[in-house]
């Protein structure tokens, strides 16, 4: 009896999972390379069947809250929720109650795709708050032109892309990574090494510091993806070291920042010899790195719990009066929060639910945010934001250290630099 | 030098994971034949329990060393009562096991998540593990040797328990032969529970070390599975020697080939060769001896 042979044969068994887990691995990156997934088809858009005749109107909230992206997803979908029941506890949108329907994206941008049609075509949504990475984004475009709806997407992304069916509120690289490139260089940086996630937004985003750098006398020394949500980073703390740069530019997501800024601070490197300058941790992040981990290290955003505004101050009381004492506000956030207030001050100018009102009115809407005054962009359908580079210090929290004079803005194609030129 | 010397440390140290990640599941994969992919949910749940013990006794040095203990108990507990409700039903069924226990491993994560949040939670390292030892130019950070020393430890207690006392010699005569063990008088009942006790509380405190390098989320344990079986298959199923084999074999591969490669590349790479290697040698590089008849 069997002692061998069922494991022989469990042997077999577990071959064919791995082998899947492979290839699924090796598409994945290959696919978010490839970008975009624009449908072939190009057929006429669904008639919408969002409902305005009662007294309440729907919306989507569409994050992660599993998978690796949870960490970071789920304090936005709490940001959103915080900013609909303001509303509707100031009377709502145009007289109407909002109405939240919310999924879960799971982290893969598949699941985005699907939810984001499911929301769109059953629950019959006026417009979808979400999404975080890139490669969710672009899974969820095609759906969102095939069908003419609305999403609201609130993260910092790579930048070169523009849709009519996405209002942008993070920032774009002008607003986030160009500022920081700059901060650097005045601070004398002449040399970075670039570690990253593998997929849409570090590759992109390093094509673009490169392009950069190449224009700015600043050497890159080494460049290093890593699968999303990978945890060993031994190897490329030993390469960044060797490699002696100026400062490391991170653009990792996710889990693997914990992972890599706990190797890189054991292995001895420190802030002040060698800083890296994160665009995507925010006050979230650094609870589950350990301040001590990360204190004294760099960010660019253009938000942080900190700003001084009085507007930031209600945002923070009142997010914290809801979700805990302990619980930090962060960009994606604020950025999250202010699309849902963008999306009601369009609609009340439109007086409109309509996809094509909303797009027609876009143009010049603002609103009060916790991180200043953004205005929208309605040949982009991106915002103007004020860039920030913060320094994490060791009560958990970012500080600025450097702020644009005014708010930037948005140029997603990066049109107004000449050394951008190649990169669309 | 210190490049070379750099990364033979790091690859020693990917594979004292690995092969923390990997002990376990040697005794529960490789012995018993139970794929069981929940295996990745108790070194989770070890990884919660330094963070619980954390949160009940400061962050002292010494809650490492409780944590180690209490995680092995908590991972093995979990393993135990796994055993007893749904996997003692199933065994000779792997198909099914994997299915079952893949199930259970989604449950067990989402139960975390509702207890922990979904964010990560941070377990701060006790200070005397911060910082690094200068060995021949290369830093290696202390974390990683404490890992090191953890999981030879780990092998030699399991060696020992396996080959002197009473209870690894049960589970070895149920290993090799099930029939003719419960002729002479062993409950294989018993064994079975007290190796899925041991391989489980070894997850567990894999888990408690991985909170050392990393992030606790309830996905933790998904990263380290599928290398986990991979040890155990490369080093020959039930086999120690082959997973400790195996694990630092792997983890010296991988951390030279990315050094000069990328990382997803590295992983490419390194699976591609562990295909050729399980098609000259299917049973790994050691076989289990037995006087079953098949």
């Amino acid at each position: 009896m069997p002692a061998v042979s069922s494991s022989k044969m469990a042997t077999r068994v577990l071959v064919a999972p791995l082998a899947l887990a492979m290839v699924g691995l090796a598409l994945t990156s290959c696919g978010s390379k490839a970008g975009d997934t624009t449908s072939a088809d190009g057929a006429a858009a669904a008639e919408s069947c969002v409902d305005t005749s009662g007294d309440t109107i729907k919306v989507g909230s569409l994050n992660s809250l599993s998978g690796t992206m949870a960490i970071s997803e789920v304090t936005v979908r709490d940001s959103i929720a915080l900013a609909i029941e303001e509303i509707n506890a100031s009377g709502g949108v145009d007289g109407k109650q909002i109405q939240v329907v919310a999924e879960d994206g799971a982290s893969e941008p598949t699941m985005f795709a699907e939810k984001a049609e499911k929301l769109i075509s059953s629950d019959c949504v006026a417009a979808v708050f979400g999404g975080w990475t890139s490669s969710s984004r672009k899974a969820m475009l095609p759906v969102f032109e095939d069908n003419d709806a609305l999403l609201y997407y609130p993260v910092q992304y790579e930048g070169l892309e523009s849709s009519d069916n996405i209002f942008y509120t993070g920032a774009t690289t002008n607003q986030q990574i160009i500022p920081a490139l700059d901060y650097l260089k005045e601070k004398g940086v002449k040399s970075l090494y670039l570690v990253g996630s593998d997929y849409v937004f570090p590759q992109t985003a390093n094509r673009e510091i490169k392009a950069y750098a190449a224009a700015n006398g600043i050497e890159i020394k080494g460049e290093d993806y890593t699968p999303l949500g990978s945890t060993d980073f031994s190897t490329i703390v030993n390469k960044v070291r060797s490699a002696d740069a100026d400062a490391v530019f991170n653009t990792l997501n996710g889990d693997s920042n914990v992972a890599f800024f706990r190797e890189y601070t054991n292995a001895g490197l420190k802030a002040a010899d060698m800083p890296v300058l994160s665009v995507s941790i925010a006050e979230e992040e650094v609870a589950g790195i350990g301040a001590q981990n990360i204190e004294g290290q760099l960010t660019a955003w253009n938000y942080y719990q900190t700003v001084d505004s009085p507007e930031n101050k209600k945002f923070v009381a009142d997010y914290k009066a809801k979700y805990g004492a302990d619980k930090p506000t962060s960009d994606p956030m604020e950025a999250a929060y202010t699309s849902v207030y963008l999306w009601k001050n369009t609609v009340e100018k439109a007086h409109s639910f309509a996809v094509g009102d909303i797009q027609a009115a876009a143009d010049g809407v603002s609103f009060a945010a916790p991180e200043g005054e953004v205005v929208i962009d309605g040949a982009n359908h991106h915002i103007s934001k004020t860039a920030r580079i913060g320094e994490v210090r060791p009560d958990g929290l970012i500080y600025t250290v450097w702020e644009s004079p005014a708010p930037i803005a948005p140029d997603p194609f990066l049109e107004t630099y000449e050394w951008a030129s190649d990169l669309n | 030098m210190d490049v070379v010397v750099g990364q033979l440390f790091t690859g020693l140290s990917i594979g004292s994971i690995l092969l923390l990640a990997a002990l376990g599941l040697s005794l529960t994969f490789g012995q018993m034949g139970v794929i069981n992919m929940a295996h990745g949910e108790f070194i989770m749940a070890g990884s919660y329990t330094a963070y619980v013990v954390q949160q009940l006794f400061s962050t002292g040095g010494a809650s490492l060393f409780i944590s180690l203990i209490v995680g092995f108990f908590v991972g093995g507990a979990m393993g135990a009562l796994l055993e007893v409700t749904l996997i003692r039903r199933m065994y000779h069924r792997p198909l099914d096991t994997l299915l079952v226990t893949f199930g259970v491993g989604l449950i067990l994560q989402q139960c975390a998540r509702d207890i922990f949040g979904a964010p990560a939670v941070n377990v701060v390292s006790p200070g005397w593990l911060s910082g690094g030892i200068d060995i021949l130019g290369a830093v290696v950070p202390k974390t990683r040797i404490f890992i090191l020393i953890l999981a030879v430890i780990c092998v030699l207690a399991l060696s020992f328990a396996l080959a002197k006392t009473p209870m690894g010699r049960r589970i070895r005569a149920v290993v090799q032969n099930r029939d003719l063990a419960e002729t002479s008088g062993i409950s294989s009942r018993r064994t079975d529970i007290s190796t899925f006790f041991i391989g489980s509380g070894l997850a567990g405190v894999a888990g408690v070390a991985l909170t050392l390098i990393g992030s606790t989320s309830s996905t933790v344990g998904q990263s380290y599975l599928i290398d986990a079986f991979l040890v155990v298959v490369v080093g020959g199923l039930g086999q120690i020697k082959g997973a400790v084999i195996a694990a630092f074999a792997l983890g010296i591969l991988n951390s030279f080939i990315e050094y000069s490669t990328t990382a997803s590349i590295a992983k490419v790479i390194v699976f591609v060769l562990i295909v050729f290697f399980l098609q000259a040698r299917p049973q790994g590089l050691f076989a289990v001896k037995t006087r079953s008849l098949v």
